[in-house]
């Protein structure tokens, strides 16, 4: 599905308004007390769940906050980045049983973020990459994909890089991209900075496919060597390997020149 | 001076005797006794005789033309400046180009004591010109854009501020030229004041009011010198005023005001379309008028016989090239003929003096058709020149009805010329900006020190394309500034290249990209403007009266680079220039010489194919396509590169001005002659010139010396560089054809490069006149100059048009006359682009060593040089394949053996493995000695594979012993190349593939060894219709979230969702289309969450109110479908033992009344099945008592402990009941 900007922006503005983040961040370093208060009063109850959707904020965000207090608190420095990326992964390893299973709660809970959520999300892409690997191969095109690539020694790597360009709606694609989320402005912007740039300024010109479509207006960089699609182009130009007829026009007119072509037999 | 120029009127003296005495200095025995005689009594004056010449022509012309089309060739510079280019930038004195010829001696030692020289003339208005130039900081963008930037229209602008004299004393008097008291010859003044300014037209005579008869009066001033806005100062020039003026002459500018006044008078409406002060109150463009062009008839000729003789010199003096720049005069002599109207022409003193014919007292052109007349004649002289012109210029000229009318033959040739020209100059599209391709060869990991340096370099390369981008955008915007914009980005990217190594892979890049932009000559012109000329030219002369309007709509505004440009950085050059200077790093700019010295080393002394003159055939002449294309690139890189190089090498030294006195000037000199040059160039040119590359070696040259800073040229080095050029443009004698001669025009290349860099203003002005031609000054290899490039046609009006844009200016010139406009030299902005934009051809292999080697280049000496071609490209490609196959095959092997050694050795030392470093020192000690394979594998491979390369390259005829040999050439070649490099790299290819792999295999190992199992794919009949891995974390997700709640009362699952979700999920693992590690993992793990959670009977089930728990029956067949997931279907490890983690079994503790029976269950299952051991059980539920529970429910998970430890180690199904029971409480575990 392919929107214009202002269809995008009627739909943000009837999702629920951004959690508001910083600000909750403060309101928080307060509450923590409460939650102490909160889950000696009932360690079963959803303390740390309720404490999140009181200030809008994402649960698994939430836990990974209350955990890193937790933690600093019991071990008086802070604690690395790793081990609180593992035990929100696994509470199991949380050394407080009650605080391991608020986490968790919290967690289980969350649909946007979280390492269930990332994973999912992280399927996602997967699968759809699965799914252009699929329609490369069935179309013959030669790729060569993000591990080869890594392989090879290439620090940046789009998902797949064609050996033999194609035309897209006339446009030149060295590379494409599998992006199965869909194309907002802000997102767009993040990827044109960190991926597709990059990529162009490697190996030129290349293909986006947001699978779950973008907002149209942003397609606005085609001349500029990078074309959006929500679906996997059907309108592919490939390079013509000239079997018995000479390449080029201007070939075929050279050797139209020095000897007349023959009549065909008919 | 005159002297000699009034000899040859009165027939003295023969042209061709007076033409041999100025080019040689000694009367040769051609000569008549009568004409040595007067030549050798005029011996000290021979070397001013052509300034002399040109000047007298210039004022002439610039005298009887109002709107005098003179100056552009007497004050170059006066239109070279163009707004909007910032090229001249960082050079002060831009402007000052507009100088012809000296004012002042060069102060440097060097300087073969000159003779006197008048100081009046030294003292020109060319001084204040010059200041304006000079006075503008480096950088300004609109540098030259002041009254320089103005042709010479501005000239005759009334000013109210001059000092009023009569228009009689504006007029020349007859000046006694042949008094060489009172009229010493130019150049022939003591050096001067080391402040005085360098001045690059010939010192114009000042006009005194109180004149002397002997005063001359022939000099006056060029109306663009007069351009300069009267509120420029010309405080700079520091010397007295008086100081070289003759007694009673108050200073030139205001004999400039005299002629202004005089000229103004006289002409109504005053010609100033493009003056910069528009205070005469007409600022209005003077087109009205210069539509209206004199009709020129050549019956009215006034002096015929004078004005031939004169031409005749002329032309003689431009065909010996002792004239610094042939366009130039091109040009003076295009405007001649394209005069519209002449202003003095009613002025009845002009013509009072019908008896001085034969000497220079009365005015050369005495009306427009005396202009024309003299310009035709001159052009019957240059004829050859101009048949090489591109096709539209030919066009041009033979549509003039002027030269139809004086000339009908030279008409005649003109078109026969410009039909059989093929020369059409085309216009390329512009280039859009490419990036570097990124090459893992050389932006890999291992050509950095460090991960970190790896990652600043990719980091900076996507700032740098960003940078680009952004000015690509934005430069174009009115307002926008580089520095501004970009600067502080551009430094800050600087700043985080802190290693050396850093610095060399960004310099790569942007030298790459560089190349990639700039090269083709698009990239230098950019779109702007570019169509209207060829719109014109298609049109033809006939059809241009309708766009007439048009074209001067597009003319008004824009100013060109005249017919000597000052170095530029056009289109995406001055992305470029500007990137180094917002940069102003030192290390990236001694990175960048030293990668751009290396390239033009490489560039220059590339083996460019040499064609082969017998050979005439349509095969050659493909080849013979190639080799020019390839000429052309190579030589417009070397260009680019030397223009950069010299941009940066000169950097640090050049200052608007040079130093104001003498003593400094020493002191700068001595400091800079100890600094060795950044590229030894006049190596490079000798070699050149001895090789007879100078066609090549020349145009990248003058680039680069064309950035030089005041001091360059007077120091030795480069001064004998500028001698060589000086000789060599001598030598270049454009008639002059014969054996191992230059190719035509490759010498007019030469001469217009080598004209443009004498206009330079840093290039010491008295350089081109004073230098004495010593024959010897270099020799050329006559073997090696016959096969050289210069005598191969390497060059076409395509690569002489883009090297040298401003002979395009001819063409706007004659345009302009066309449709009407008038004779300004500035048009409209054009680049004429090439049409090869292809990259360089793969640089041959320097082929060496031995007898055999020899015999190989004796072998290709008499073969076509395709055939050589093709067998070094086959062998270094072969060869390259060759180590890259050894690298898929071998070292391939070696790396699987290491992998598998690898496994062998974890299993042996257990799960830690030992030492990364330790491991890898094992594996390499015994696999590198395996790398000997690869000498005798790839002398294998090359040997299969070159042959067939070379048979299928080289045409058919080739005869069987040739192909043979070839092939052999090609197999030890590629051979050579191969096992040189193998047997140096292989160990390190080895260790570092072995290295590779291990770090990958260890990493991959992490903390779940089993992980790396290798995996299955799903079945062939699969159609992967299995439901995505995503979708099932999805469900499994929100089942847990049910179970852990909150969750509203009436919320729940079905059983029959339950055991529908785990059939999906064995579907999916089974389907492994989709799957990816980490999703699989997850599935894993939360398949065991929801075991738990069954066991605990935690899952909210759909159904009456009252029940809400699932059937103990059910619960166990949804175990069983988990534990045969686990068993079957899971192909990652399935971290079970979360099951008896304190979090999972405490999930137990909140039911009442405690069930115990599932978790026995599904652990005599997973013991049962194998997932579990024993043992690890035993772990687990060991760990379970570290953990704070109530203290009842830690006596029950003893309970547990003990009974299943006390089960016997049975095979059979655990099913019986057995009780924990804690009688006060009466917690059962159900009967099974």
């Amino acid at each position: 599905m392919i929107l214009t900007k202002a269809q995008y922006e009627e739909i943000a503005r009837g999702l629920v308004s951004v959690p508001p983040t910083r600000q909750s961040l403060r309101k928080l370093r307060r509450r923590f007390p409460r939650y102490l208060s909160g889950v000696l009063k009932n360690g079963a109850a959803p303390v740390l769940l309720e404490l999140a959707n009181e200030v809008e904020y994402a649960p698994s965000l939430m836990a990974r906050i209350i955990l890193e207090r937790f933690l600093q608190e019991r071990e008086e420095t802070p604690p690395s980045k790793s081990v609180i990326t593992s035990m929100l992964r696994d509470p199991s390893q949380i050394p407080d049983g009650v605080l391991a299973n608020q986490v968790y709660q919290c967690i289980v809970n969350d649909c946007c973020y979280g390492p269930l959520v990332d994973c999912i999300k992280h399927a996602i892409g997967h699968e759809h990459e699965v799914l252009l690997r699929d329609l490369l191969l069935e179309r013959n095109l030669a790729f060569l994909d993000e591990d080869q690539l890594r392989a090879k020694g290439y620090d940046k790597t789009p998902d797949f890089i064609l050996q033999v360009p194609v035309a897209v709606e006339g446009h030149i694609v060295h590379w494409i991209e599998s992006k199965a989320s869909f194309g907002d402005e802000c997102s767009h912007h993040a990827y044109l900075h960190d991926q597709f740039w990059s990529y162009w300024n490697r190996f030129g010109p290349g293909l986006v496919i947001y699978w779950y479509g973008f907002i149209q207006e942003l397609d606005c960089n085609r001349e500029r060597g990078i074309l959006l699609k929500a679906c996997f182009p059907t309108d592919i130009v490939t390079l013509c390997h000239g079997t018995g007829d000479p390449a080029g026009p201007a070939e075929a007119g050279r050797s139209r020149g020095r000897k007349p072509s023959p009549i065909p037999a008919l | 001076m005159a002297a000699v120029l009034e000899s040859l009127l009165r027939e003295e003296v023969s042209v061709a005797a007076a033409v041999r005495w100025v080019a040689r200095g000694t009367p040769s025995s051609e000569e008549s006794p009568g004409e040595a005689a007067v030549l050798s009594s005029l011996g000290p004056l021979r070397k001013e005789f052509v300034p002399f010449l040109l000047n007298f022509l210039r004022e002439q012309s610039s005298r009887v033309l109002p709107q005098g089309p003179s100056t552009p060739a007497k004050t170059p510079g006066a239109s070279a400046a163009v707004p909007g280019r910032p090229g001249g930038a960082s050079r002060g004195g831009r402007g000052a180009r507009s100088q012809l010829f000296p004012a002042a001696e060069p102060p440097g030692p060097a300087a073969e004591a000159p003779p006197a020289r008048r100081g009046g003339r030294r003292r020109g208005p060319g001084g204040p010109a010059r200041e304006r130039g000079g006075g503008r900081g480096p950088g300004g963008p609109d540098e030259g854009v002041g009254g320089d930037s103005l042709p010479w229209p501005g000239a005759r602008r009334p000013r109210g501020s001059g000092s009023p004299s009569s228009p009689g004393l504006a007029r020349a008097d007859p000046p006694n030229l042949s008094n060489l008291e009172e009229f010493p010859p130019v150049g022939s003044v003591p050096p001067g004041p080391a402040g005085t300014k360098p001045s690059r037209r010939i010192n114009p005579t000042p006009v005194s009011e109180e004149r002397s008869l002997s005063k001359p009066k022939t000099c006056f001033t060029s109306p663009p010198i007069s351009c300069v806005p009267s509120s420029q100062p010309s405080a700079p020039d520091t010397s007295p005023p008086g100081l070289g003026l003759p007694p009673g002459c108050g200073s030139l500018q205001e004999e400039r005001e005299m002629l202004r006044n005089e000229r103004c008078k006289q002409l109504q409406p005053p010609p100033t379309p493009a003056c910069p002060t528009p205070e005469s109150g007409s600022p209005v463009p003077h087109r009205t008028g210069s539509l209206s062009a004199e009709p020129a008839d050549p019956a009215r000729v006034s002096s015929r016989q004078r004005l031939e003789l004169v031409a005749q010199v002329y032309s003689s003096c431009i065909a010996e090239n002792l004239v610094p720049n042939l366009f130039l005069e091109l040009f003076f002599v295009l405007q001649l003929l394209t005069a519209r109207r002449m202003a003095a022409a009613k002025d009845s003193d002009l013509e009072s003096s019908p008896g001085a014919l034969d000497s220079l007292e009365s005015p050369l052109f005495l009306s427009i058709h005396d202009c024309v007349f003299f310009a035709v004649q001159v052009l019957e002289h240059q004829f050859q020149v101009l048949s090489y012109l591109d096709k539209g210029t030919l066009k041009l000229l033979a549509e003039n009805e002027r030269l139809l009318c004086f000339s009908p033959a030279l008409q005649g040739r003109l078109r026969a010329a410009y039909e059989g020209s093929v020369a059409k100059v085309s216009l390329a599209m512009p280039p859009s900006a490419q990036a570097v391709s990124f090459q893992p060869e050389t932006d890999n990991r291992a050509n950095f020190s460090s991960d970190r340096a790896f990652h600043t370099f990719k980091k900076q390369r996507d700032v740098f394309y960003e940078v680009l981008r952004e000015w690509e955008d934005r430069h174009e915007e009115p307002g926008w500034d580089f520095e501004k914009g970009l600067g502080s980005r551009i430094r800050a990217m600087m700043g985080q290249l802190s290693a050396a190594c850093s610095h060399s892979h960004f310099v790569r890049l942007f030298q790459k990209q560089l190349l990639q932009m700039c090269q083709s000559p698009g990239g230098a012109g950019g779109p702007v403007l570019g169509e209207a000329p060829d719109v014109l030219n298609m049109l033809g002369a006939d059809k241009l009266g309708r766009l007439r309007q048009l074209q001067e709509r597009l003319v008004a505004p824009q100013s060109s680079g005249g017919p000597c440009p000052p170095p530029t950085f056009p289109g995406c050059q001055g992305f470029f220039r500007d990137f180094i200077l917002s940069a102003s790093s030192f290390q990236f700019n001694q990175h960048l010489m030293d990668s751009l010295s290396l390239k033009i080393r490489e560039l220059n002394g590339l083996a460019l194919p040499q064609h082969e003159p017998g050979d005439e055939d349509g095969e050659s002449d493909v080849d013979w396509q190639g080799e020019r294309r390839q000429f052309a690139m190579v030589l417009l890189s070397l260009r680019l590169l030397a223009k950069f190089l010299g941009f940066v090498a000169f950097l640090p030294y050049r200052g608007p001005e040079p130093p104001p006195t003498r003593e400094l000037q020493d002191s700068i000199l001595a400091l800079r002659s100890q600094v060795p040059p950044v590229l030894d160039v006049r190596a490079l040119l000798q070699q050149g010139l001895q090789a007879g590359r100078a066609v090549l070696t020349v145009p990248w040259l003058v680039e680069f010396l064309s950035f030089a800073d005041h001091i360059v040229p007077l120091l030795d080095y480069y001064r004998s560089i500028f001698s060589l050029l000086l000789h060599l443009h001598r030598s270049l004698v454009l008639s002059r054809e014969s054996e191992g001669e230059m190719c035509f025009l490759n010498k007019l290349l030469l001469l217009a490069v080598l004209g443009w860099l004498f206009q330079i203003p840093t290039v010491p002005e008295d350089l081109f006149f004073l230098e004495e031609s010593h024959g010897d000054a270099f020799e050329v290899d006559p073997v090696a100059s016959e096969h050289g490039l210069d005598s191969i046609p390497v060059v076409d009006q395509q690569l002489l048009y883009t090297c040298c844009p401003y002979i395009g200016e001819l063409r706007k010139l004659l345009a302009s006359w066309v449709s009407g406009s008038s004779g300004r030299s500035g048009g409209f902005v054009r680049k004429i682009t090439p049409t090869t934009t292809t990259g360089l051809g793969a640089q041959l292999p320097q082929t060496s060593q031995g007898l055999q080697a020899q015999l190989a280049q004796a072998f290709f000496h008499n073969q076509p040089p395709s055939l050589r071609r093709t067998v070094e490209f086959v062998a270094e490609r072969i060869g390259s394949n060759c180590v890259k196959h050894i690298k898929a095959t071998l070292v391939a092997d070696l790396v699987r053996q290491a992998e598998s050694m690898l496994q062998e050795q974890l299993v042996t030392r257990g799960q830690e493995g030992g030492d990364a470093a330790q491991l890898l020192e094992l594996l390499c000690s015994q696999l590198c000695p395996h790398g000997a394979q690869a000498l005798t594998q790839g002398r294998e491979f090359c040997q299969r594979k070159s042959p067939g390369a070379v048979r299928a390259l080289l045409p058919e005829e080739t005869p069987a012993a040739v192909l043979s040999s070839a092939e052999n050439i090609a197999v030890g070649l590629a051979t050579e190349k191969a096992c040189t490099w193998l047997s140096a790299n292989i160990t390190a290819l080895i260790r570092r593939e072995v290295k590779a792999a291990v770090s990958r295999s260890l990493r991959a190992q992490g903390p779940e060894p089993a992980a790396r199992v290798e995996r299955r794919g799903c079945s062939r009949a699969c159609e992967h219709h299995a439901p995505l891995p995503s979708h099932l974390i999805s469900e499994i997700k929100d089942v847990l979230s049910l179970a852990v709640g909150p969750r509203d009362p009436e919320e729940g699952v079905s059983p029959e969702h339950l055991e529908q979700l785990l059939d999906q999920l064995g579907q999916c693992l089974r389907c492994r289309q989709f799957l990816c590690p980490p999703a699989e993992q997850h599935l894993a793990k939360c398949s065991v969450e929801l075991a738990s959670l069954l066991v605990a009977d935690q899952i909210p089930i759909l159904g009456p109110p009252a029940q809400h728990r699932l059937e103990r029956g059910q619960a166990r067949r949804l175990l069983h479908m988990l534990l045969s997931l686990w068993k079957d279907d899971f192909q990652g490890p399935v971290p079970l033992q979360l099951l008896l983690s304190p979090r999972n079994v405490g999930l137990l503790a909140d039911t009442r009344p405690r069930e115990w029976d599932l978790l026995l269950f599904l652990l005599r299952e997973l013991v049962e099945m194998g997932l579990m051991g024993r043992m690890e059980i035993e772990a687990c539920l060991g760990n379970l008592h570290e953990a704070q529970w109530p203290v009842d429910f830690s006596e029950e998970v003893a309970t547990l402990f003990h009974l299943f430890l006390s089960e016997p180690h049975l095979p059979e199904p655990q099913l019986r009941a057995c009780e924990l029971v804690q009688p006060n409480r009466g917690t059962v575990l159900a009967q099974s």
